[in-house]
């Protein structure tokens, strides 16, 4: 991809660590002893070798593979982003996000390759470095400013506008350190939020404050998204991700996974590896979960048209099927399930109440238990199933308990008949009903307030 | 538009003014910032920029001229002392600060980027500003000795360049070295007990053999503070005591700045 209007090229970049050297342990005093003689020597060698990696080949990294003391953090990343793109960074921890960002940055050079950037960078994930408890808000405000990048005649031109944003204009000759938390932050994020940068990194990981501070940056990116400037976004949330950016990037151990439209990244992602998250087979009898009642054989997701999917409409229902066998009968048994979201929080228990079941014992067989999750109740995001399984009659007892069976993710395609309606920014809440509104319209007509009938 | 690009670095670089310059604001604000820190909520505030080096000065007074009885060329012992500690006390605190700056910038080092020269040389210039007010001191007490100036005044500029190279030069290589070896921080009160006396600000110089001054003035301390004296008291400049330590602080200046560039680039990683 060779565009013209690139404002970031990143071009086979590869970054190398070199972990700690585990110290060895002592069984005797007399070793103990030797090696607290011998340790100077020993620190010398491991802390000068720190940063040398003359003996690894830095073209290569699949020669150093297996080697304990490396670590490669990112392996040949190559991306360009356009100028105005609105980017989004995702992986898992420790799959080389934090890193891009850091040599993005310059915070830390790439071992290899080689980036181009045009304009200029800032990150917002340093909300306040720089503050000095001893000064006042006036004195942190240019201080910060310059920090991140102001010059001193751009802080004094965005002085008023930044105050007026962080609202502490009565503590402005306060020293900060007897600023209240929240207050700091504010300042702090006044700040950040003037920088007028090309290209904007934010990590939201790193993101401090409580939900509405975090709403505020949320809607602040968009706002310099649409002002036609680059924004990469590092987020753990994948509503946010899909929402906000025109494009994903999946990071996988150090490499670029997946690169593209922001659905079929991010589903890619909540998969994790696996090709379908959406269905769960037990094969064997013997090794599935279960006791010597019931035995769980699968757990599928499948959209109103009965395919199996990990990806579901906000609007759409979705039909949770537990497939389990029952090798011995006379028992009056309870299939459930619960739903999590990636917050950990759980969304709901459902347990099967079909009425034709309900208090009767089973004989042996098959059975499909099928639970269907209405459209228009949970929110964007991705969920995790839960099943349990409990023996009712004669005995109480659990058969089984599996956790995070199967995975999939809801998505708002933004058409407006969602619970959403017209609006596209950040949604907070676990469920989106769709609920009924109604409006009543009342108008002056000179003779008193009266009720119009449209 | 301003176009970056970032590969990884080799070999040695030297520094890089341009964007240093680019920078000037920031450098500017942090040395401010510590101006205004130092003496947050003291009662003293900058009286302590008087109060500290005069201390010192009566102190060594008392134990090296009264005691110990230590020959000064006939200079009284006050007089004598006050010339030396007074930029010894500068250098010996924005060395001290120099070198630990990475240390203690590691925060700020890991979140954001600018020049990484920034950190140790911010303390040479705000130790500048104490400098500045003890002046008053050398100016007090010539009073009272009732030396008159001369025209050897006007080589003091000269000293004080040399004054702040000398902080510069061992902040730059003690931070260098403390990316990977936090023993300069254990080191440092030694390293700067060792200097002061090998320099000559409690005994004078003349009292070292003829045959060691050559070794002896390699030290650019001796340089700064025989230059101090001399060009303050209006003695004849003893510039073999003088250039030997001026080359040493060129060499260790650029040598110190290549060095620190060169570990710069593994900051992060490392520190």
């Amino acid at each position: 991809m060779e565009t013209k209007d690139w404002a970031i090229k990143v071009r086979n970049i590869s970054k190398v660590y070199r972990l700690g050297v585990k110290d060895e342990m002592h069984d005797t005093l007399g070793k103990a002893f030797a090696s607290f003689l011998k340790k100077p020597v020993q620190n010398l060698r491991k802390y000068r070798s720190l940063y040398r990696f003359d003996d690894i080949d830095v073209d290569n990294a699949e020669t150093s593979e297996g080697r304990e003391d490396i670590l490669w953090a990112l392996r040949d990343v190559s991306f360009d982003i356009r100028k105005g793109e609105v980017v989004g960074i995702i992986g898992t921890n420790g799959a080389g996000k934090s890193t891009l960002l850091k040599i993005l940055s310059r915070i830390t050079p790439p071992s290899r390759g080689e980036i181009n950037i045009r304009g200029r960078v800032s990150s917002l994930l340093e909300v306040g470095t720089g503050f000095h408890q001893e000064l006042t808000g006036r004195e942190n405000v240019y201080l910060n400013g310059t920090i991140l990048g102001m010059r001193k005649k751009e802080v004094d031109r965005k002085f008023d506008e930044i105050v007026e944003f962080s609202g502490v204009e009565a503590f402005l000759d306060t020293p900060v350190k007897r600023y209240s938390s929240g207050m700091r932050v504010r300042l702090a994020f006044a700040v950040a939020a003037h920088l007028e940068p090309e290209i904007l990194i934010v990590d939201e990981v790193l993101a401090v404050g409580d939900v509405a501070f975090q709403r505020k940056c949320m809607n602040k990116m968009q706002e310099v998204g649409s002002h036609g400037r680059t924004v990469l976004f590092v987020s753990h949330s994948m509503p946010a991700i899909t929402r906000m950016c025109e494009r994903v990037i999946l990071l996988d151990r150090g490499r670029v996974l997946c690169d593209g439209e922001p659905h079929r990244v991010v589903s890619a992602y909540v998969k994790g590896g696996r090709d379908n998250t959406a269905e769960k087979e037990w094969p064997d009898v013997s090794q599935a979960p279960g006791g010597e009642v019931v035995r769980l054989r699968a757990l599928r997701l499948k959209n109103e048209s009965g395919e199996v999917s990990d990806s579901h409409d906000i609007r759409c229902p979705i039909a949770v099927e537990i497939e389990f066998d029952v090798l011995q009968g006379g028992h009056v048994i309870l299939p459930t399930f619960s739903i999590w979201n990636s917050e950990g929080i759980n969304v709901c228990v459902a347990v099967d109440v079909d009425p034709e079941w309900r208090r009767v014992a089973r004989p042996p067989g098959k059975y499909i238990a099928t639970g269907i999750i209405p459209g228009n109740f949970l929110a964007e995001g991705a969920f995790t199933v839960n099943t349990t399984l409990w023996l009712q009659e004669p005995v109480r007892n659990c058969e089984y308990h599996v956790t995070d069976a199967v995975a999939f993710q809801v998505i708002d395609s933004l058409e407006g008949d969602s619970a959403r309606g017209d609006y596209i920014g950040d949604l907070p809440g676990v469920t989106r009903p769709l609920l009924k509104w109604t409006t009543e319209y009342f108008q002056d007509n000179g003779s008193g307030v009266t009720k119009v009938a449209l | 538009m301003q176009e970056t690009t970032i590969r990884p670095p080799k070999g040695w670089e030297l520094i890089n003014f341009k964007e240093l310059r680019e920078y000037r604001d920031l450098f500017y604000f942090l040395v401010w910032k510590d101006i205004k820190v130092m003496y947050a909520q003291t009662i003293l505030g900058f009286g302590w920029a008087i109060l500290q080096p005069l201390i010192q000065i009566l102190l060594f007074t008392i134990i090296f001229g009264k005691v110990a009885k230590i020959p000064t060329d006939d200079i009284p012992y006050f007089l004598f002392s006050t010339l030396a500690i007074i930029p010894w006390t500068y250098m010996s605190s924005a060395m001290t600060l120099s070198g630990l700056s990475l240390i203690s910038g590691q925060t700020m080092l890991g979140k954001i980027y600018f020049p990484r020269l920034i950190y140790p040389i911010t303390p040479v210039l705000t130790k500048l500003v104490d400098f500045g007010i003890s002046l008053i001191i050398i100016l007090v007490v010539m009073i009272a000795y009732q030396v008159k100036p001369t025209a050897q005044l006007l080589y003091l500029p000269l000293f004080i360049l040399m004054m702040m190279a000398v902080p510069a030069m061992v902040g730059l290589w003690l931070s260098s070295l403390s990316i990977r070896f936090r023993d300069v921080r254990f080191a440092m009160q030694f390293i700067i007990r060792m200097l002061m006396y090998t320099a000559p600000i409690v005994y004078s110089a003349s009292s070292i053999p003829e045959l060691y001054r050559f070794f002896y003035s390699l030290n650019p301390i001796v340089g700064v503070i025989e230059g101090f004296r001399a060009s303050l008291l209006g003695l004849p400049i003893p510039w073999e005591y003088i250039v030997p330590g001026m080359v040493v602080c060129v060499i260790g200046l650029i040598g110190g700045a290549l060095y620190f560039k060169r570990m710069e680039r593994v900051i992060v990683d490392v520190i």
